[in-house]
């Protein structure tokens, strides 16, 4: 018995969530003292995985699989885990993780949980945290499978080092073709992806209108951050729908969420509860976001966030 | 070309989220109930295959009789017939294997989920569904035209967009993108009235096997309240980011 991560790679070069989840599933080994098996998909730096506590990897190195394929991508999942007699599998939340994960569990008639936010309670039978209701609540959710796969919500485990020394094997696998072709893929070069980023700048219908963006694409840039909007900014379109965060937008779960001109809709906070720490910038102390954040600027964002951008580009260049 | 769309009835976005019976259910005293958004982004999309290509739209929920005022909504909005997988929905798995079971017997060219409820946000019902039946599968899906059998599909993926193509039968996890908020077509007299006329076909269950069961729900900790600086203070919010919150 074992448990089996997949590390996510971009280009040969593992996420940050791939180490997100071998930490995870290195404490899940350890609760059920089993050893932890990693599988990666045409992946340079599999050795960054011995930081993490990995005790094996199983490399798979397969040209057709340089694009993503969710069908393929789950059999190889599945097919390892049947051979390493994997009982629980370890997914991340990203785009292509939660579109994975539902395959694979199909295949190997395994029990699946998203948004999971913690390790288990108990692992016989298995009972974990999950997020539901966009954030609003929490579910105990009791696993019933032979095998149960978890889907780790990102950001809530962080990053665990515990260095092991991996053994390391490569391994040949029969996949069946995926009736769905991907034909091309747009990327936003130069910027950063809401779901990747540690720090999320959010702008609201407070800023008055899309030519005024620059200034959160200013703080954005000091901080390295992700842009993102309310719903009202990308209905309008000010800006585009890639960028709406909230409850039928995209999640948002970084360790800072500054929202500025945004009044706090019960469907936005929703959407970046799951943001560790949150920021308002709002000149209406009325505004719910109040209620929701950590630290609040009551002040005219036209004023007050080309000064903070200001600091933050002195505090940056003191620090570095 | 038939199409299926999977409808789930969620309390409104802006439901207050409460729990009785021990927190083991989730209180609908004074919630309404609406189609899912990610279901309803798909249903219009529909529609417009209805319009423009002549397709079959039949909505389907499995539940019980209190989830029929949706999906005489959704035939207001245009879908043709309504069927009720007559259920408790209990787990995703369960769900996809009613679903399943059904598009056995009927086939569909296409059939169109959400990419996730937004009550229990599993984001399994397709994929899980698609397993069953053996077909493709496009979540997350942003944009979707159909020719001859073909479909030319976009996914929103992290940082960016897929384009696809995939040959039909499929299944799609709709989102917002798939048609915007300004497209969702609101029932209108006339919608409502024929909606009464069509047909709401109730379907026995068949044996399925959840994987999964809820003991129980909790809300998240109340927060303490916000900590104010004032705006010619900022340096102070960057001390508090940096050596309090540890965030920059």
């Amino acid at each position: 018995m074992s448990v089996l991560i997949f590390a996510e790679a971009e280009k040969g070069t593992l996420k940050k969530v791939g180490f997100e989840v071998a930490s995870y599933g290195r404490a899940l080994a350890d609760l059920r003292c089993e050893p932890l098996i990693a599988v990666t998909i045409n992946t340079n730096n599999v050795d960054a995985l011995a930081q993490y506590g990995v005790d094996q990897i199983v490399q798979i190195q397969d040209d057709s699989l340089d694009i993503f394929s969710a069908q393929r991508y789950a059999q190889v999942i599945a097919q390892v885990a049947q051979q390493k007699a994997a009982k629980l599998v370890v997914l991340s939340s990203t785009a292509d993780g939660r579109y994975m994960a539902p395959l694979v569990s199909v295949i190997l008639d395994a029990g699946y949980a998203s948004n999971v936010v913690a390790l288990p309670s108990a692992t016989a039978p298995l009972e974990v945290k999950r997020s539901c209701f966009t954030n609003k609540a929490f579910s105990h959710t009791t696993l019933s499978g032979e095998t149960n796969i978890i889907g780790l919500a990102n950001n809530s485990f962080g990053l665990h080092e515990k260095p092991s020394q991996p053994v390391i094997e490569t391994l040949e696998l029969t996949l069946d073709p995926d009736p769905v072709q991907s034909t091309s893929v747009e990327k936003v070069t130069g910027k950063v992806a809401i779901a990747d980023a540690d720090i999320v700048i959010s702008g609201g219908r407070g800023l008055k209108g899309p030519e005024n963006w620059h200034l959160i694409e200013d703080l954005a840039e000091t901080l390295g951050a992700a842009t993102a909007c309310s719903k009202p900014v990308s209905d309008m379109g000010w800006r585009p729908h890639s960028e709406h965060v909230g409850q039928t937008g995209k999640p948002v779960a970084s360790n800072l969420y500054i929202a500025i001109g945004v009044s706090g809709a019960i469907q936005h906070l929703a959407g970046i509860n799951a943001s560790k720490v949150k920021v308002v910038i709002n000149n209406d102390p009325e505004a719910p976001f109040f209620k929701a954040a950590d630290y609040g600027v009551v002040g005219d964002a036209f004023k007050v966030v080309p000064e903070l951008t200001e600091k933050l580009k002195a505090f940056k260049s003191q620090t570095h | 070309m038939k199409v299926l769309v999977c409808i789930s009835n969620v309390p409104d976005t802006t439901s207050k989220i409460n729990f009785v019976e021990g927190d083991t259910r989730f209180d609908t005293n004074g919630v309404q109930f609406i189609i899912n958004p990610n279901d309803e982004f798909g249903l219009t999309r529909a529609i417009w295959l209805q319009q423009q290509q002549q397709a079959e739209v039949t909505v389907l929920t499995v539940g019980d009789a209190s989830c029929e005022p949706i999906l005489r909504k959704c035939l207001a909005i245009g879908a043709q017939k309504a069927l009720r997988i007559d259920t408790t929905a209990t787990d995703g798995f369960a769900v996809a294997q009613e679903i399943a079971a059904h598009c056995k017997e009927t086939s569909y060219d296409l059939i169109i989920t959400g990419r996730e409820s937004i009550d229990y946000n599993g984001g399994m019902v397709g994929g899980i569904l698609t397993g069953l039946l053996g077909v493709g599968f496009v979540t997350n899906c942003i944009s979707l035209e159909i020719e001859n059998g073909t479909a030319t599909l976009a996914r929103e993926i992290d940082g960016g967009k897929e384009n696809l193509t995939a040959q039909l039968p499929l299944v799609i996890g709709a989102q917002k993108g798939l048609v915007e908020e300004d497209d969702l077509i609101i029932p209108n007299m006339r919608g409502i009235m024929q909606a009464r006329q069509k047909p709401l076909n109730v379907l026995a269950a068949q044996k399925n096997t959840p994987k999964s069961q809820v003991s129980k729900f909790e809300k998240p900790q109340p927060k303490g309240p916000v900590k104010l600086v004032a705006e010619d203070q900022l340096d102070e919010l960057i001390n508090l980011l940096h050596n309090e919150a540890k965030v920059i």
